[in-house]
């Protein structure tokens, strides 16, 4: 084993005066599925936005395969969101090649002709991973959310990333389609070999899901002056087959009411 | 009782109801030139329909022997010439700096306060300076058509390509796309019908600058011609004018709402935000 695909050396994340993720050390391994959980407010979409690279950290490094981390995003992590992943003028079809586009025509962004066809052929076969053979030229629009989240993942896979960050995916459909998801998300997973970093508000998904949780908040929590102390990742639980049901600090964490801003 | 907040009419009702106005509309022109004509048979304020008829028939087939042309002829081409070449360079800029604004936060920056600033100024007060600089010619009342609708459209084509979620950015960028092809995949198609809604609503303000524009210094187009025969009470030949102007209007922006749902069906889409 090299290094580690995703490394953190104590992180922090301040706007101003307020600190929202202070000294966070964490080292993720290459195929692991790691859950990230904890109250509102306590940083897990910033820690999410610093692997993206749509932030970057106010000291500490992120190593990637042991090389910094560039502060922007890249083909080489993929990601799928609550809401507004895929795009709204584009088919189904056309949201899975466009990142073959993107990788095989600078100018038009656009394939033509025979590599134009190799694309929308390896599309198709994304598209009919994730069960979406039969809405190929459909619009977003047109799909349900369930179906919306399948296209995004299968979008965000085409470009093969090293790691997928799933934010909240699964939080705004339905409790049956979300069944569903998780069968897809953990298939795919397994098949690809995929690392998946999921941040999610629902704590009996995040265990059932990931092969370890990360739990985020404040350590400490001064009264007069919360926006002093930072969050980071409190309890660390690795997931074997029988240990899946969360402890009860976690399942207190989940319940408590946000942390104030 | 139900409440009259919930009360809808069917498509027949609508109909019926939105023709309700318009006859008594109708009506009301009729019996007050009916009216007007009893008491004073040379009145030239409300002309009978036949006047109007005849007046409008006369300017749109008879030719001028001064100028050698059909006057609503000639005057619909000058007109609809200034019209489309000033929206078709308000669009074709609008295009670029909305993009440029709404997508690049370094230009934002740079221009965002200069468009503010321009977009503020009266477009008719800047007219003597157009035609002091540009001449009584075409090129000043192009300008002002130009000068009058651009600040608005650019605004409103900015603020929606900003307004597409920050996550598309993100997941473009995920997907490998550089500013150049997510400026051309992501922002360019999906402010094209943000764009003509922007031009329809432009279409009104445009024609308000076109026909101020000829009023004042010009010797053929709509706008003119209604201001000249003004002078002779012509209401006669300004009413048909006026009905034609309105057509044209709601031909123009009835081609764009077409264009629109026949190249961008996905704007249009059931449940498309």
């Amino acid at each position: 084993m090299s290094h580690p695909i995703l490394s953190l050396r104590d992180v922090w994340v301040e706007y101003g005066d307020t600190i929202v993720l202070e000294k966070v050390t964490i080292d993720i391994a290459q195929g692991s599925f790691v859950s990230i959980v904890g109250p509102s407010g306590a940083g897990k979409s910033t820690f999410l936005r610093l692997i993206i690279g749509q932030e970057a950290p106010t000291r500490g490094r992120i190593l990637m395969e042991g090389a910094p981390l560039v502060p922007e995003p890249g083909p080489e992590r993929g990601v799928v969101f609550q809401r507004y992943s895929v795009f709204p003028h584009l088919t189904a079809i056309d949201n899975v090649a466009f990142g073959l586009d993107c990788a095989g025509s600078m100018f038009l962004g656009r394939l033509y002709g025979r590599r134009r066809k190799a694309a929308l052929e390896e599309a198709g076969r994304m598209l009919e991973k994730v069960g979406l053979s039969h809405s190929r030229d459909a619009y977003p629009a047109q799909l349900s959310g369930g179906m919306q989240q399948r296209l995004a993942i299968a979008q965000a896979l085409v470009r093969k990333p090293r790691i997928l960050l799933l934010d909240e995916p699964f939080g705004a459909l339905d409790p049956g389609i979300r069944l569903d998801m998780h069968a897809l998300i953990d298939g795919l997973w397994r098949e690809h070999g995929l690392t998946i970093l999921m941040v999610t508000h629902d704590i009996k998904e995040a265990f059932k899901l990931g092969d370890r949780v990360l739990a985020f908040d404040k350590r400490r929590h001064d009264p007069h002056a919360p926006h002093r102390f930072g969050s980071s990742a409190v309890y660390d639980f690795p997931l074997t087959g029988k240990n899946r049901r969360p402890p009860a600090e976690i399942l207190a964490l989940a319940s408590r009411e946000p942390a104030e801003a | 009782m139900r409440r009259l907040v919930n009360i809808r009419p069917g498509p027949g009702s609508r109909v019926f109801l939105g023709a309700i106005p318009l006859v008594l509309a109708a009506l009301g022109y009729l019996v007050a030139s009916a009216t007007r004509q009893a008491a004073n048979p040379a009145d030239k304020v409300l002309p009978p329909l036949d006047a109007l008829w005849a007046a409008g028939g006369r300017m749109a087939t008879q030719v001028d022997p001064i100028t050698g042309a059909v006057p609503l002829v000639a005057d619909t081409v000058a007109s609809l010439a200034r019209l489309g070449l000033g929206l078709g360079i308000s669009t074709g800029s609008t295009l670029v700096l909305g993009l440029l604004l709404g997508l690049l936060p370094v230009v934002r920056a740079a221009l965002g306060p200069l468009v503010a600033a321009i977009a503020v100024i009266p477009p008719i007060a800047v007219l003597p300076v157009l035609f002091i600089v540009l001449g009584l010619g075409e090129t000043a009342k192009v300008a002002l058509i130009v000068i009058g609708i651009t600040p608005f459209m650019v605004r409103d084509l900015s603020s929606q390509v900003s307004a597409i979620p920050e996550e598309q950015r993100v997941k473009a960028q995920t997907l490998g796309a550089s500013t150049w092809q997510i400026a051309l995949r992501l922002a360019l198609p999906q402010a094209m019908p943000k764009l003509l809604k922007g031009l329809r609503l432009s279409l009104g303000p445009a024609w308000v600058f076109l026909i101020a524009a000829e009023a004042i210094a010009s010797d053929v187009g709509l706008g003119y011609r209604i201001f000249l025969v003004r002078r002779y009470l012509a209401m006669d030949v300004i009413l048909p004018y006026v009905a034609w102007i309105s057509l044209l209007a709601v031909v123009m922006d009835q081609a764009l709402a077409w264009i629109s749902r026949r190249f961008f069906p996905w704007d249009h889409a059931k449940g498309a935000e």
